[in-house]
C-alpha cells in the first residue's frame, strides 16, 4: 500500500504517480489522505489500481477512469467519474451535479444522494444511487443504466435514447419522450444483478422502469412542441 | 434565370427587394413542409468581409522585401502558455474541426493527408477520432464537445492538442445535428446510438456550466494528459471581447474564434444567417481583449469563418491573429461543389456551386456522405494532394503580401498595413477608411 498525503504532495504529483502505474505497475493499492475537497483527484487512470480517497473530493474526481477501482470516503463535487470507461467508483457520501456524465462503462455507486443531471448523456456505464437524484437526470442519456433507490427530481430522462432507468421512489416528473415501461422478468434479472454488483440491498420488484418512447428519434413536425 | 429576370424587367415587372425570389420560395417551402430549413455550408448573405480591406504596400516610407530572395517566415508555434509540447505548424493555415459522420472517412483522411503534406494541423470533430484520420495527420487536434460523442481518454492522450468547443460561428449558442440518414453502423457505433436516429448534439457541456467551472475542467484535461498538449477553446463570434477574456482566465493556451460566415455540416438556415458577427469584426475584439490582459501572442489566436485565399489569411494576421483555420475552402479544394458533378447535383435539386445539403448525405462529390458508393468517388490521396496544393498557394499568397509590406514574418503584419474600403469595414476592422485617417468610433 502506498499513501499520498495531499498536505505534502500536490494533485499533480498524485495523478502523475498514478499515471506512471500505466507503464509499469509497481503498486496496486493506493491511499490518498489530507484531502480537502481538491479537484481532479485520480483522473485519467488506466490501470487496475485500488485507490482509496479519504475525505471529500472536488470536481471531476475519478474523471475518465479506466480499469481502476476508486473509493471516496466522503462527498464529491461536480462530474464524479465523468466519461468513465471501465472500473468502478464508489462514493460513500453525496455527489454534486452531473455525476457519471457521459460515462461509457464501469460502475458508479453513490451511497448518498446525487444532484441534478446525474447520468447526463450517459453512454453505457451503470450508475446506482442509494439516495435520490436531482432534476434532469439522464438528460439525453444514450446507453447504460441508472438505478435510483430514492426519488427522482423533475424531467427525468428528458430526450432519452437507450438508457434504462429504474426508480424505487417517486418521480417528480418525466422529461420529453421518457415514459414508464413494463418491468418484465429480464429487467428484474438485470436490476438484481446490478444491485448485487453495487452491494445495495434493495428489492428489485419494488422499482419501476423508465425508458424512451422513441418518438423523438427522427424529426416529425407533429412533435414540434416537444423540440 | 437571369434571362427570365431581364425579360421581366423589360416588361416592367418589378421584383420586390424585400420579398425577392428566394424569400418567396422559402415562404412556400415552409408552408408546404411545416419544418424550418436545415442545411450545411456557411452564411450565404453578403456581410462586411476581408475583401473590404486593402494592404498598403511599401514605397518611400516603407521598405519592401525581395519577393523570391528574402525570407518571410510562416512557421507558428501554438500553445506556448502551459503545454510541455506546443504544436509547431509550418504554415499558419490549419484545418478546422469537421466531424467524421458529417464527412466521409475518405474525406477525413484526405484532410489529414493534405495538412500533413504541408506541415499543418487538422482537427477531429463531433463524433470522435478515426484511426484513418489519426494515422494520416501528423498534427491532430482533438475536439472536446458538448455531445462527447466518441470521446475517450485513449484518443485524448493520442491527440497533439485538445480543443474545447463552446460554439461555432455558424451557430453560436446552438447544438449540432446529424440526421438519421447519415447514421451508418460505423457512425452509430462510434457515437453509441442506434442506427438511423437523428443525433442531436447538445449546445451545452454536460459537466460544467460557467467559466469558473471551465477552468477546473481544463485542469482536469491537463491532469489527464500530464500537461503535455495545448488546450484550445473554440467560440463562435458573438461577444468576442468578453469571451476571449474569460477563455484566457479559464486557462486556454489557444483561442479559436469562428466568425458567422463559418461553415457547418447541418444547422437551421435561420441560425446560419442571423446569429453571430462577421469574422472581420471579431478579430479586433479578440486582439483587444488579449492585449489588455498582456496575453497577445502568449495565448495564440486562431481565426476562422470565410477564409478563401492568401489575402484573407494575411488580413487576419495583420489584424492580430496568429493563425487561421479553414473548413469550407478545404472541402472545395478536395472537390466539393465541383462542376464535374453538375449533372448529379441537378438530379438532387441543386447545382454545382450551390450545393449545401450536407445533412442529407447524398453528396455527389463523396465528401459529406456516408454512402459507400459515393464516398468511393473521393480518392484520399489525390484529394489530399489537391488540398496540400491549395494550402501552399494560400501560404505563398500571404507571404507575397507580407513581403510587399516589408515583413519578414507573417506575424509582423499589423493593422497599420491595412485600410478599409467601406465605412462599415473601417469601423469593424478598426483600420482607417482608405485615403483618410478616419477610424469610425475612434478618431475624427
Ligand atoms: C462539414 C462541416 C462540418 C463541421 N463540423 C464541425 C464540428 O464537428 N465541430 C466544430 O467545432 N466545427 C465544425 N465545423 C465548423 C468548422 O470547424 C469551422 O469553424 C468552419 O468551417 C470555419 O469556417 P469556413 O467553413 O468558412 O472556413 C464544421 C464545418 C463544416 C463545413
Amino acid at each position: 500500500m502506498k499513501t499520498i498525503d495531499l498536505e505534502k504532495s500536490s494533485v499533480r504529483e498524485l495523478n502523475q504517480a498514478l499515471h506512471d502505474q500505466h507503464n509499469e505497475c509497481t503498486e496496486r493499492e493506493w491511499e490518498v489522505t489530507g484531502v480537502k475537497g481538491d479537484h481532479n483527484l485520480a483522473v485519467g487512470l488506466d490501470q487496475s489500481l485500488s485507490v482509496h480517497i479519504k475525505g471529500h473530493a472536488g470536481y471531476y474526481c475519478a474523471g475518465m477512469n479506466k480499469k481502476a477501482n476508486i473509493l471516496v470516503e466522503g462527498n464529491v463535487g461536480q462530474g464524479v467519474a465523468e466519461n468513465m470507461m471501465s472500473g468502478s467508483v464508489r462514493v460513500t457520501g453525496d455527489a454534486s451535479q452531473s455525476a457519471g456524465a457521459t460515462a461509457h462503462g464501469g460502475l458508479l455507486v453513490v451511497e448518498g444522494n446525487a444532484g441534478a443531471r446525474c447520468g447526463i448523456s450517459l453512454k453505457g456505464a451503470d450508475i446506482v444511487v442509494k439516495g435520490s437524484v436531482g432534476h434532469m437526470s439522464c438528460f439525453m442519456a444514450q446507453a447504460g443504466t441508472l438505478v435510483v433507490c430514492g426519488d427522482a427530481g423533475e424531467a427525468l430522462g428528458d430526450s432519452l435514447y437507450e438508457t434504462r432507468i429504474y426508480v424505487k421512489g417517486s418521480v417528480k416528473s418525466l422529461g420529453a419522450d421518457c415514459v414508464e415501461k413494463e418491468m418484465r422478468a429480464e429487467h428484474i434479472e438485470h436490476l438484481t444483478e446490478l444491485l448485487h454488483r453495487a452491494g445495495v440491498d434493495e428489492d428489485p420488484a419494488a422499482f419501476k422502469r423508465y425508458g424512451s418512447a422513441r418518438n423523438l428519434y427522427n424529426f416529425k413536425v407533429d412533435h414540434a412542441s416537444s423540440y | 434565370m437571369s434571362e427570365e429576370k431581364d425579360l421581366n424587367i423589360n416588361t416592367g415587372l418589378r421584383e420586390s427587394a424585400t420579398f425577392d425570389h428566394f424569400t418567396m420560395a422559402e415562404i412556400r417551402r415552409a408552408a408546404e413542409t411545416g419544418i424550418y430549413d436545415i442545411r450545411g455550408f456557411g452564411a450565404k448573405r453578403k456581410v462586411p468581409h476581408f475583401d473590404d480591406l486593402l494592404f498598403l504596400g511599401a514605397s518611400m516610407s516603407r521598405y519592401p522585401l525581395e519577393g523570391y530572395r528574402e525570407k518571410c517566415n510562416t512557421q507558428v508555434t501554438l500553445g506556448t502558455r502551459f503545454a510541455k509540447k506546443p504544436i509547431v505548424i509550418e504554415t499558419p493555415v490549419t484545418i478546422a474541426g469537421m466531424s467524421f459522420g458529417a464527412l466521409s472517412a475518405n474525406a477525413k483522411e484526405a484532410l489529414g493527408r493534405g495538412a500533413s503534406e504541408v506541415g499543418t494541423s487538422t482537427t477531429t470533430g463531433d463524433g470522435g477520432m478515426t484511426p484513418e484520420e489519426r494515422g494520416q495527420s501528423s498534427k491532430l487536434v482533438y475536439q472536446y464537445l458538448p455531445s462527447r460523442y466518441g470521446m475517450n481518454p485513449d484518443d485524448l492522450r493520442k491527440a497533439d492538442a485538445i480543443e474545447v468547443v463552446l460554439g461555432q460561428g455558424a451557430k453560436p449558442g446552438g447544438g449540432g445535428m446529424l440526421l438519421g440518414q447519415k447514421i451508418t453502423d460505423r457512425v452509430a457505433q462510434m457515437r453509441t446510438l442506434p442506427k438511423g436516429v437523428d443525433q442531436r448534439s447538445a449546445c451545452r457541456h454536460p459537466d460544467w456550466t460557467g467559466p469558473d467551472d471551465l477552468a477546473i475542467k481544463i485542469q482536469e484535461l491537463r491532469e489527464i494528459t500530464d500537461w503535455q498538449v495545448p488546450i484550445y477553446i473554440k467560440v463562435g463570434a458573438t461577444r468576442t471581447y468578453y469571451d476571449v477574456k474569460l477563455a484566457v482566465k479559464a486557462g486556454a493556451d489557444v483561442i479559436v474564434v469562428d466568425g458567422m460566415q463559418g461553415g457547418t455540416a447541418a444547422t437551421q438556415e435561420v441560425f446560419i444567417e442571423h446569429v453571430g458577427i462577421p469574422t472581420m469584426a471579431a478579430i479586433p475584439q479578440a486582439v483587444q481583449a488579449l492585449q489588455e490582459m498582456g496575453m497577445h501572442r502568449k495565448v495564440q489566436l486562431i481565426v476562422s469563418g470565410g477564409i478563401r485565399n492568401g489575402a484573407d489569411v494575411a488580413k487576419c494576421m495583420a489584424l492580430g491573429a496568429d493563425a487561421v483555420a479553414i473548413g469550407t475552402a478545404a472541402l472545395i479544394a478536395l472537390g466539393d461543389n465541383d462542376p464535374k458533378w453538375e449533372a448529379e447535383y441537378r438530379k438532387i435539386g441543386s447545382a454545382a456551386g450551390f450545393y449545401d445539403d450536407y445533412q442529407e448525405g447524398k453528396d455527389p462529390a463523396g465528401i459529406s456522405t456516408q454512402d459507400p458508393e459515393l464516398s468511393k468517388r473521393l480518392d484520399p490521396v489525390v484529394a489530399g494532394h489537391r488540398l496540400a496544393n491549395y494550402l501552399r498557394v494560400l501560404t505563398m499568397e500571404a507571404q507575397t503580401l507580407a513581403r510587399a509590406c516589408g515583413k519578414n514574418d507573417l506575424r509582423n503584419l499589423e493593422p497599420e498595413d491595412l485600410v478599409a474600403l467601406t465605412v462599415e469595414s473601417a469601423a469593424m476592422a478598426r483600420v482607417p477608411l482608405a485615403g483618410t485617417s478616419w477610424i469610425p468610433g475612434q478618431k475624427f
